[in-house]
C-alpha cells in the first residue's frame, strides 16, 4: 500500500498491509502534527501533494529497501489537507524477520520520504502567518514577490 | 504539442493557478516552460537551483526532452529536515 489519503489515518491500515506470518516484528511509524516549531506555537497544518508522482516515489522507495534489507512488506500512507494537532499526517509499516531491520527500514523510509517524495507542509501559525516548510528556512523568506 | 504543468506550494501560490496547458514547438524541453515562467514570474529564476522538475512522474533535467501531452511540475523542496542519510 502506497497511498495519498483525504482521510484520517489510524496506523491499523498499513500495519494490515505488511501482515505476514513469517514476520517477527512489524514496525510501525506515526508522524503527528506538532503544537510548535522551534518554540513558536503552531495552529494547524496544511498538507499538498502531487499525489501519483507520491505513489510512484513511495513504491520506489519500498523497492530500495527490498534491495537493502531484503524486506517486502513495506507500506506507506500519507494524508493531505488540514491536520489539527495531534493528528497524523503519516503511517509507515514495515514487517521483518526481526526487529533491527525493521527499525533501519522504518527509519529510512521516513528519511526517502521527506528527501524524494513530492509532498508539502503549510504551517500556519496561532498568530496568523504562514510559511511554507523547507529544509533551507532562508529560502522562502527571500521569496520574490510575484510581478 | 500541447503538455499540462502543474505547480505545487510555493509555486501554485506565487503563479496563483495550480495547472494549465502550455502550447510548445516541437523540440521543446523542460527549459523552454522555464523560460516561458520567467516572463510572468522573471524572479522565479533565481529560484531554479532548488527547485527540481517532473516529467510524467519522474525528477527530470532542464534538457529533458518533451512530447505531446506530457505531464511537467514544478517541485519545490519538500517537505522535512536536511539530516536524511542513509543508514547502511
Amino acid at each position: 500500500m502506497f497511498k495519498i489519503t483525504d482521510d484520517v489515518i489510524t496506523g491499523a491500515e498499513v500495519r494490515e498491509a505488511v501482515e505476514a506470518h513469517d514476520a517477527g516484528a512489524v514496525v510501525l511509524f506515526l508522524g503527528t502534527v506538532r503544537n510548535n516549531t522551534d518554540g513558536r506555537p503552531t495552529k494547524y497544518l496544511e498538507y499538498e501533494a502531487y499525489p501519483p508522482m507520491a505513489e510512484k516515489k513511495m513504491a520506489e522507495i519500498a523497492e530500495e529497501i527490498a534491495d537493502k534489507w531484503g524486506l517486502h512488506r513495506v507500506a506507506m500512507i500519507h494524508r493531505i489537507g488540514k491536520l489539527e494537532i495531534g493528528e497524523v499526517s503519516v503511517a509507515v509499516a514495515v514487517a521483518s524477520p526481526h526487529r533491527k531491520d525493521g527499525f533501519e527500514a522504518c527509519q529510512y523510509a521516513m528519511n526517502r520520504l521527506k528527501q524524494i517524495v513530492p509532498i508539502w507542509k503549510r504551517e500556519v501559525w496561532e498568530d496568523g502567518d504562514a510559511d511554507w516548510v523547507k529544509p533551507d528556512a532562508v529560502f522562502y523568506d527571500e521569496l520574490p514577490e510575484r510581478t | 504539442m500541447k503538455v499540462t504543468v502543474k505547480y505545487f506550494a510555493v509555486c501554485h501560490e506565487m503563479l496563483n493557478r495550480s495547472e494549465e496547458e502550455m502550447q510548445l514547438p516541437e523540440g521543446a524541453t523542460v527549459k523552454t516552460i522555464l523560460k516561458q515562467l520567467e516572463e510572468e514570474w522573471p524572479e522565479i529564476a533565481e529560484f531554479y537551483e532548488v527547485m527540481q522538475m517532473a516529467v510524467n512522474w519522474e525528477y527530470a533535467t532542464e534538457n529533458t526532452e518533451l512530447a505531446d501531452g506530457d505531464e511537467v511540475a514544478l517541485i519545490p523542496p519538500v517537505t522535512g529536515g536536511t539530516d536524511v542519510q542513509d543508514n547502511r
